[in-house]
């Protein structure tokens, strides 16, 4: 049984008048512990195909499950990771870790250990009584890491988490989040427009194409764990780059013409 | 793992704005100062008429000539500038927590409090004396009305301004009404909050003198209308030094709490 199991999966947004079909028949099944990209210009639903995964919206047709049961609502086995950190400005480092718990009434004690253990492995030890306004962008994102990680999800939802940062703090992160996921698996699904990134952290990279949103191509990521930066410029790394590159352009041209 | 990324020292950014402030609030005593004491000098030179411009000699002197007077009017002027205030805060948040929680509120009451916005409330000041009388309620009235609006607007568009994907986050936890306003809502709507609060306590102030010079027998406004008709005007101007002070007091006491209570708010 996959973690997730989407088949036949549409998703509509507007009225009669004004309908924009943001996802047109997809079709991906999602393994345990498997770290899935989605990559593809904006416009290709990648986003939308998250929010609906996370329960946040709902399909227009088609079949969704999660652990092999019809996803109807949004379930605690989800974390979730957005572009922008999204602190609670009032909330010290490890209170905003700690918020989720709050919501779902878990054991304070246990929940505060947990919560500087997460603090630990992201490198923020020592910070976790600073307010969000005294870290730097890369730091804000990485308590938004705990704090999805804080109430142990076996799924991590990340919606371009990287995006907003400086090119060092992006490959940092990067990196650092492999660790995570290597030493505590989980499923990733992992959106992205940057290809190379997607190559990177990817079993598997989904790419994805605009109007209608739709998966041009899966391509499956042989390289050896764990990832380094080198292996960017390899002749591998090149061939799935050009591999992804074409489904994407491809269809750009196509619906230029 | 060691953290390449630094932190912002908070020092650094701190102290100088800090000694600007300083240097700011040195440089506008010493231009008072002065200017008064142009103005002193002026009015010596030129020998103009009491009743028209008294010197700030003048002033001082009758100030402290009928200091019980003017503190006694304060007390009435400050007494209904603070229930009004506090008046308009009971009401107004409940009443904007309910419209941003009910589409049906949104949709009929509230429209139509925004279209009143525009409405000169002061305006309706000798209605009130005609409705309610001479007393104190009325001018409590006339001060509710000009606090009431900025605090609800404010609050509405605090209660609104949380960030889409935080709300997002909260949805996928599965988070109650309640624990949705308590944990984020409230607290993100508390800087906009103060800022309708730092707008509502200046109207305050203007309020209540508006609501004295319809009808009254006592407050700042009444004594300044009162001395003026009597062309006690060092007595007037007296009167309007000590609603100044009051207004600045009042506002920045607002600010003090906001500073207590909402320390993450922006601050400038």
């Amino acid at each position: 049984m996959s973690k997730i199991h989407i088949e036949g999966l549409y998703k509509a947004y507007g009225n009669r008048k004004a309908r924009i079909t943001a996802l047109e028949n997809v079709n991906l099944l999602i393994e345990q512990n498997e770290f899935v990209t989605l990559v593809g210009p904006s416009g290709c639903g990648k986003s939308t195909l998250l929010k609906l995964i996370a329960a946040l919206a709902r399909p227009t047709r088609g079949k969704l499950l999660f652990d092999g049961a019809q996803l109807l609502r949004p379930t605690r086995d989800v974390g979730i990771v957005f572009q922008e950190p999204v602190l609670l400005q009032w909330r010290t480092v490890l209170d905003n870790v700690l918020l989720p718990t709050e919501i779902l009434g878990l054991n304070k004690g246990t929940s505060r250990a947990r919560a500087m253990e997460l603090i630990n492995l992201v490198g923020l030890g020592g910070f976790e009584k600073h307010f969000p306004r005294e870290l730097s962008g890369g730091m804000q994102q990485r308590v938004s890491l705990c704090r999805a990680l804080i109430h142990n999800p076996s799924v991590l939802l990340m919606d371009e988490p990287f995006a907003a940062l400086d090119a060092m703090t992006r490959e940092e992160l990067c990196f650092e989040l492999m660790r995570i996921w290597s030493a505590d698996k989980k499923t990733v699904i992992f959106v992205t427009h940057n290809i190379a990134e997607a190559i990177l952290l990817a079993d598997r990279v989904v790419a994805m194409t605009p109007r209608p949103g739709r998966i041009a191509r899966i391509v499956e990521i042989d390289l050896a764990r764990p990832r380094t930066i080198d292996m960017e410029f390899t002749q591998t790394f090149k061939v799935y780059s050009d591999q992804i590159r074409s489904v994407i352009y491809q269809s750009q041209g196509a619906a230029r013409s | 793992m060691t953290s390449q990324t630094t932190v912002f020292e908070e020092d650094d950014e701190t102290t100088e704005p800090e000694e600007s402030t300083l240097r700011a609030i040195l440089g506008a005593t010493a231009t008072l100062i002065a200017l008064v004491l142009l103005w002193e000098l002026l009015s010596r030179q030129f020998q103009i008429p009491a009743w028209l411009l008294p010197a700030p000699s003048l002033i001082a002197q009758s100030m402290i000539e009928w200091h019980s007077e003017l503190i006694g009017h304060s007390v009435v002027t400050l007494y209904e500038t603070l229930v009004g205030f506090g008046l308009a805060i009971a009401i107004s948040i409940p009443l904007a927590v309910a419209v941003v929680y009910s589409p049906l509120l949104q949709n009929t009451i509230y429209p139509i409090l925004l279209a009143l916005q525009s409405m000169p409330k002061v305006a309706i000041a000798p209605l009130l004396a005609l409705w309610i009388g001479f007393g104190t309620l009325p001018k409590i009235v006339v001060v509710f009305l000009v606090c009431f609006f900025p605090i609800v607007v404010a609050t509405t568009s605090g209660l609104t301004s949380v960030p889409a994907s935080l709300m997002d986050l909260i949805r996928s936890l599965s988070a109650s009404s309640l624990q949705t306003f308590v944990k984020i809502r409230f607290p993100t709507a508390m800087p906009h909050i103060f800022v309708g609060l730092k707008i509502a306590i200046t109207f305050a102030v203007i309020g209540a003198v508006i609501g004295e010079f319809v009808g009254s027998e006592n407050g700042l406004g009444y004594l300044i209308l009162v001395s003026t008709s009597q062309s006690r005007t060092p007595l007037a101007f007296g009167a309007l030094v000590l609603l100044t002070v009051m207004s600045i007091v009042l506002y920045y006491a607002v600010a003090f709490i906001e500073r207590i209570v909402v320390p993450w708010a922006p601050r400038n």
